[in-house]
């Protein structure tokens, strides 16, 4: 089950996230995680929220170029080794990590990371045969 | 498709040309007895109006220049007293003055019935209605393309530019046929429509006459997507008349028929002066033949394109200018390199398959110059991978290079952080101080 991220263009100017942000606080949004991937010019923002239609539409609406991208989002296991027991099955059959970040369960000691993979399903498939828990879109606004 | 005036819009050659010849004397008769500047630059020249013989002496009279008519503002180039004159309209002055041009009754109808001419290659009838985008005022454009509508006895609606989101209810609402405007304008329209969930196929549009500025067939695939419609370019200038000049056929949207009957077009090196035979680029020139209040000998238009006198499917026997490809003064020369914005264009074109907005930038730092090319992000080349994005600004830096011959930094932006205008889209920035 995929999990969807919003990703936003944005170029490298003062205040600019702040604005992405206020737009999303006036839209009700709450934001789960989020990654910022940069240049000197510009960069990609990166956001898991709990609300992605009302998310895109309001920053839609304030011009901003918006997409919907698919991510997984998995369950890893505070204690060493934790990422490995997600990253050794799938490098071993090709699956290879574009970008990953990390926020906090609320719920429980795990972490949530999450994974733009090259093959997002094939990374599916592998995490369902390791028995790996999946987090779906539903389950991330529900947290 | 019928043609407006048959018996003048296919002349076989050598009656175009007696028309012309006859035309060409009674104009440099008048302009030579009228207008102080004529006679003063044939006089240096050494010509009298009884030395055209042939159309070939027309190369002996001098050119005439942008800044000949400033030298003359308002009315020195007037060839009839002002109680003969019944309208005048003003080219944008960029820099300095603006130029003014005048007519008479007679100018007005001979102007209505070349634009009446140009609906109809363009495929209209008296039974289309017509949404006339084109500026309303000094511009030529709003006016001009009005008094052919009416003259085709189509129904015009005179919108003019601007409250764009008016206008896209006026075409839901009032089913106009027949779209006219600045090809920039209408693809701001464009977008303001699809942001408003209004789908052109569900208009009524069968063509759209669009012109005032140069464009490419890259613009034209766009527009013809964008709106369902056949988009076709006009060509005109008020220096020699306004709109309607020369308009593309229906039929082969390839090439601008120019009414011989009306004017003579030449094609100069605009370095040497030489006159260039069909088919090699050059400045367009043109000579009015029928103009009474402004008439015009061989002004030099700064367009560059070249002529094409194959026959045409539409009939038409006038010779065709292909859709002009830049201009003399927009013509940027970086680093020694000689760049026209339509050529990046094409470029951004073949890159991604689609045309972005974009903006040239030019500086100059440390004694060099700098090119740098906005590009505005949309979804369709929106990545939430930057490496993607990298690749595509290397991409596109590494084929103006290659097609160019110049290094150009190429700078993603944020969507509509480009300055649209209403009118003339601002292609260029030029921060150099030469």
């Amino acid at each position: 089950m995929l999990a969807e991220q919003i990703s936003i263009f944005i170029e490298n100017k003062e205040g600019r996230i702040a604005e992405v942000t206020a737009i999303l606080r006036d839209a009700n949004v709450n934001i789960r995680a989020l990654s910022l991937a940069d240049t000197t010019d510009f960069g990609v923002l990166r956001l898991i929220v709990n609300n992605n239609e009302k998310a895109e539409h309001a920053l839609k609406k304030e011009g901003f170029t918006v997409g919907i991208t698919p991510v997984l989002a998995v369950e890893v296991s505070d204690e060493p080794g934790g990422l490995n027991k997600v990253l050794d099955p799938l490098w071993e059959q090709d699956v290879n990590v574009e970008y990953m970040y990390a926020f906090a369960n609320p719920q429980c000691k795990n972490a949530i990371m999450v994974f733009r993979f090259d093959d997002p399903k094939k990374a599916l498939k592998i995490l369902a045969e390791k028995s790996i828990k999946v987090i779906s879109a539903q389950e991330i606004c529900d947290l | 498709m019928p043609v407006y005036n048959k018996s003048f819009e296919t002349l076989a050659r050598k009656d175009i040309e007696a028309i012309q010849l006859k035309r060409l004397q009674t104009t440099v008769e008048q302009i030579y007895a009228n207008v102080a500047f004529y006679k003063t630059t044939f006089d240096t020249a050494g010509i009298k109006p009884q030395n055209i013989k042939s159309l070939d002496d027309l190369q002996r009279l001098p050119f005439t220049n942008k800044q000949d008519l400033r030298d003359n503002y308002p009315y020195g180039m007037f060839a009839v007293p002002m109680e003969k004159v019944v309208r005048v309209h003003a080219s944008s002055g960029t820099t300095g003055k603006p130029t003014v041009v005048g007519y008479t009754k007679g100018d007005i109808n001979t102007w209505a019935e070349l634009m009446a001419r140009s609906f109809s290659a363009a495929g209209a009838t008296s039974k289309d209605i017509i949404h006339n985008a084109f500026g309303y005022g000094l511009f030529t454009g709003g006016i001009g393309a009005h008094y052919g509508a009416e003259k085709l006895g189509a129904a015009v609606i005179p919108v003019s530019g601007g409250n764009t989101k008016r206008q896209i209810t006026i075409m839901q609402d009032f089913k106009p046929t027949i779209l006219c405007g600045t090809p920039s304008y209408i693809l701001h329209l464009a977008e303001v429509a699809e942001e408003m969930g209004v789908d052109f196929k569900d208009l009524h549009f069968k063509s759209g006459i669009f012109g005032a500025e140069p464009w490419t067939e890259n613009m034209r695939a766009e527009l013809e997507a964008k709106l369902d419609l056949k988009a076709i370019d006009i060509y005109g200038l008020s220096e020699v008349m306004g709109p309607g000049v020369s308009i593309e056929c229906r039929e082969e949207q390839r090439g601008l028929h120019i009414f011989e009957d009306h004017f003579i077009v030449e094609i100069i090196d605009p370095e040497t002066l030489e006159i260039l035979p069909p088919g090699e680029t050059g400045e367009l020139v043109f000579t009015s033949l029928t103009k009474e209040a402004f008439p015009i000998i061989r002004y030099r238009t700064k367009d560059i394109t070249s002529l094409n006198p194959e026959p045409c499917a539409c009939g038409r026997t006038h010779i065709r200018m292909n859709k002009p490809s830049g201009r003399t003064d927009d013509m940027l020369i970086i680093r020694g390199v000689n760049v026209f914005p339509s050529q990046i264009e094409s470029v951004l074109m073949e890159t991604k398959q689609i045309l972005p907005h974009y903006q040239l930038v030019v500086d100059r730092k440390n004694n060099l110059d700098t090119l740098t090319i906005k590009v505005e992000i949309d979804e369709k080349l929106f990545s939430d991978e930057i490496k993607s994005l990298q690749t595509m600004e290397k991409t596109i830096s590494n084929d103006i290079k290659e097609y160019l011959g110049v290094s150009a930094k190429v700078r993603l932006v944020e969507p509509k952080t480009i300055q649209r205008s209403q009118g003339k889209a601002v292609r260029v920035i030029d921060n150099r101080k030469l």
